[in-house]
């Protein structure tokens, strides 16, 4: 294929999508149906495979198919996708053996077992294939087609075995779901209830074997490991709920099977199953960029924002202690304070080391949100009264939770300062009425470094004041 | 007869450079990073071939050991920010570079000297047509000259650092603790794989490597008893391959690359055998030791 047969001025490259996609054709429309099952129960059952930590299991296994289907052709000199189908479920199944069983019998470990499995059967495969090349028999060209797949090559035939198995694979995960679930999540307990383990994880092995073998005609041995592990990479980011990450990846599947299909229909030199991989990479790229809650832009966004609100809380707390130090406050009670009082930013910065141009930034923010005021004799800032109530509830939310440390978990009243910092930010209201409990059953009035803890003057939200 | 030579040369030293390599590979429990690696140096390879404009060694070189370290730093990177588990990142990240190589290959068919099948089993039996001349002088196949310049590099570098690579794959957390910087170490040894990889092309195919990474040095990990001897076993299993995988592909007319690849499986799985046997024998031994009453 040259370079031009793909340009995509090619007015003829363009007619073949529109033509695809008339699905006038009954052959595209086989290969469409195919490539999109396939998708559909390779991520499926990849899935677990994944949660089983063993996500290059497909690898190994594909390539331990290839000297099954050799055997079958050397052995019956035909090329029947029964046959080939066959031989390849007996040698990956051999190769699962021979995977589980080194590194319970030898000192090899399981990367070691892993890879040594995998490159011996491809090998063999190979060794086979290299010979059956020398003979002279019929039937032996699209036996190499296995490597990379093609999904145009394949016929009807091809495709009505590849569905079955496809739609087995799926309605034997639809049925068993429980199971496998207890097993992949708590092995223990299904052990425990009488489950029997053996049959489910043979069961289980069967079914990711034959998905892998069904996927070597389109995608091919080398590639079939992204099929089964892409997707459910990709769904991990959209979902916490197995069921749900389930379907999120065998939609992922399914689109790229179609994509796929639709390219080979348009470029049928072109090698299938490197696009259906690329084109999963594809959608593991945006799921791993901009999923709304794992998503990395998001956790970047989120990351932000709770700096931001440290930043905000500490500097209304550094307010709070302030005012209270000022010697108009000298000898009032906590709960008379006064709290208007203005501070430059030179003593604020002494009270809490930041960097000035943040302190400036957290102050211009504050200015806006109303908590901070400019005042106008001076160049100097002050708390509004809802900013003096923030500062209040924070100073509060801190002391109380130093003591809690101190006083109920021993630590070192050096050292609670510290840690109060850190997570005093992350504390929810209904963790600070506990807090409060807890301490108000000894009496305590006071946190660790002998300041009063402020009244409780009506919770306000406390998460949602800075933000 | 002559080419014969030629062709048991190279792939002796390619089979000793791969197994040197791997026993750091399987000591340090990477063997799927080494994988991952010989599949993703096509893409390297591709692209070393569409820049350069050639078959250049030394681009071919720099393409393949860049890529084949991005894929070590990417699926590791991809590890760490989106805490998906590490073979999970290898996977995805090889995959993709591999079915890039492949994608390139497809659309520059006929401009690159690169076909899909080359990139799985190589062609060593043409290894001895493809020779370097110098002056009028016939000094041997090129291959030859790449592989035995990679195998010295890593025979040197091993020799050289023999201790630091001793205490990396064995207490990588002592070896933190004493300043040693261990991803130096890590990256060198990928640096290395790339290179043998790159280097073994020719010979044995991208994926045909991960066998002569893997295979001998398993074998060597059940019997020996210290690094160095592991190290002297993988090669005294790489060769013994060699030899045998060269026989049973003339008796069988099969492709070289794989019956070596076959042969090293063999190999390891003869010893585990041997192993399995011994170990019953020994406890049919203590058996009959204890029921004559010799051991209390």
């Amino acid at each position: 294929m040259m370079m031009g047969d793909f340009s995509p001025y090619n007015p003829s490259y363009w007619a073949l999508f529109v033509e695809f996609w008339q699905l006038n054709d009954p052959n595209a429309v086989w290969v469409l149906i195919g490539s999109a099952l396939l998708g559909v129960s390779a991520s499926v059952i990849g899935g677990f495979a994944f949660l089983r930590k063993r996500s290059l299991m497909g690898d190994a296994l594909a390539h331990a198919a290839l000297p099954g289907v050799m055997t079958a052709f050397i052995l019956f000199h035909a090329n029947t996708p029964i046959l080939m189908f066959l031989g390849a479920v007996t040698s990956s199944f051999l190769g699962l053996f021979l995977m589980d069983w080194l590194p319970k019998n030898t000192k090899i470990k399981p990367d070691a077992a892993m890879a040594i499995t995998l490159s011996f059967f491809f090998a063999l495969g190979l060794m086979e294939l290299s010979y059956i090349q020398g003979l002279e028999v019929a039937g032996k060209s699209g036996l190499d087609k296995i490597l990379f797949g093609q999904a145009a090559a394949m016929l009807p035939h091809d495709i009505y075995l590849l569905s079955i198995v496809a739609l087995v694979v799926l309605a034997m995960v639809a049925l068993f779901f429980q199971k496998f679930r207890l097993i992949a999540f708590n092995r223990s307990y299904a052990k425990s209830i009488g489950l029997n383990i053996p049959f489910y994880e043979v069961l289980l092995a069967l079914l990711i074997v034959m998905s892998v073998v069904i996927g070597l005609q389109i995608v091919g041995v080398v590639l079939m490991a992204a099929v089964l592990l892409t997707p459910v990479a990709a769904a991990k980011f959209w979902n916490q709920n197995l069921s749900a990450m389930l379907m999120t990846a065998g939609v992922i599947g399914a689109i790229s099977g179609v994509l796929s299909a639709n390219i080979s229909y348009m470029a049928p030199a072109m090698p299938t199953g490197p696009w259906m991989v690329v084109v999963l990479f594809i959608l593991f790229l945006v799921s791993f960029l901009f999923a709304p809650q794992k998503g990395l832009l998001s956790n970047l966004a989120q990351q932000r924002q709770l700096r931001r609100q440290v930043c905000e809380e500490n500097v209304l707390r550094t307010f709070y202690v302030l005012n209270e130090r000022h010697p108009v406050n000298q000898d009032k009670a906590q709960s008379n304070i006064d709290l208007g009082l203005a501070f430059s930013e030179e003593a604020i910065l002494a009270a809490r080391g930041m960097a000035i141009s943040k302190l400036k930034k957290t102050v211009q923010r504050l200015e806006q949100k109303g908590f901070l005021k400019r005042t106008d004799d001076v160049d100097g800032l002050r708390l509004t009264e809802m900013g003096a109530f923030l500062a209040m509830t924070l100073t509060r939310r801190h002391r109380l939770w130093e003591s809690y440390l101190t006083e109920q978990l021993d630590m070192d009243t050096d050292k609670v300062h510290h840690y109060a910092e850190q997570i005093e930010h992350l504390l929810t209201d209904e963790e600070t009425k506990q807090l409060e409990q807890a301490l108000a059953q000894q009496g305590k009035r006071q946190d660790p470094h002998g300041r009063e803890i402020p009244e409780n003057h009506g919770m306000i939200a406390n998460n949602e004041g800075t933000k | 007869m002559i080419s014969d030579v030629w062709i048991i040369a190279t792939a002796s030293l390619v089979a000793i450079s791969c197994s040197m390599v791997g026993v750091f590979l399987v000591l340090r429990r990477m063997s799927l990073l080494g994988d991952a690696i010989s599949h993703s140096v096509l893409l390297g390879i591709v692209l070393a071939y569409l820049i350069a404009g050639s078959r250049s060694v030394v681009a071919m070189m720099i393409g393949a050991t860049l890529i084949g370290l991005l894929t070590a730093w990417l699926s590791n990177a991809l590890h760490r920010v989106s805490k998906i588990q590490t073979d999970a990142s290898i996977g995805i990240i090889f995959t993709w570079f591999f079915a890039l190589g492949v994608i390139l290959i497809s659309v520059y068919a006929g401009q690159v000297d690169l076909d899909q099948e080359c990139v799985l089993y190589g062609e060593i039996a043409f290894v001895p047509f493809d020779t370097v001349i110098w002056g009028e002088q016939e000094l041997g196949p090129r291959a030859l000259w790449i592989i035995g310049g990679v195998f010295l590099v890593n025979l040197i570098l091993i020799v050289l650092a023999f201790e630091r690579f001793k205490l990396v794959a064995f207490h990588p957390a002592l070896a933190l603790s004493l300043g040693v910087s261990v991803s130096f170490w890590h990256y060198l040894l990928m640096t290395m794989v790339s290179l043998t990889t790159v280097a073994s092309f020719d010979a044995v195919g991208a994926i045909l490597v991960v066998a002569l990474l893997v295979i001998p040095a398993s074998s060597a990990y059940l019997l020996a008893s210290s690094l160095k001897s592991m190290l002297w076993m993988a090669a005294g299993y790489a060769q013994v391959s060699v030899l045998l995988g060269y026989a049973m592909a003339v008796w069988l007319d099969s492709s070289i690359a794989a019956s070596i690849a076959v042969m090293a499986g063999v190999l390891l799985i003869v010893t585990v055998l041997l192993l399995q046997w011994k170990k019953q024998w020994r406890g049919s031994q203590v058996k009959e030791a204890m029921l004559d009453g010799k051991l209390q």
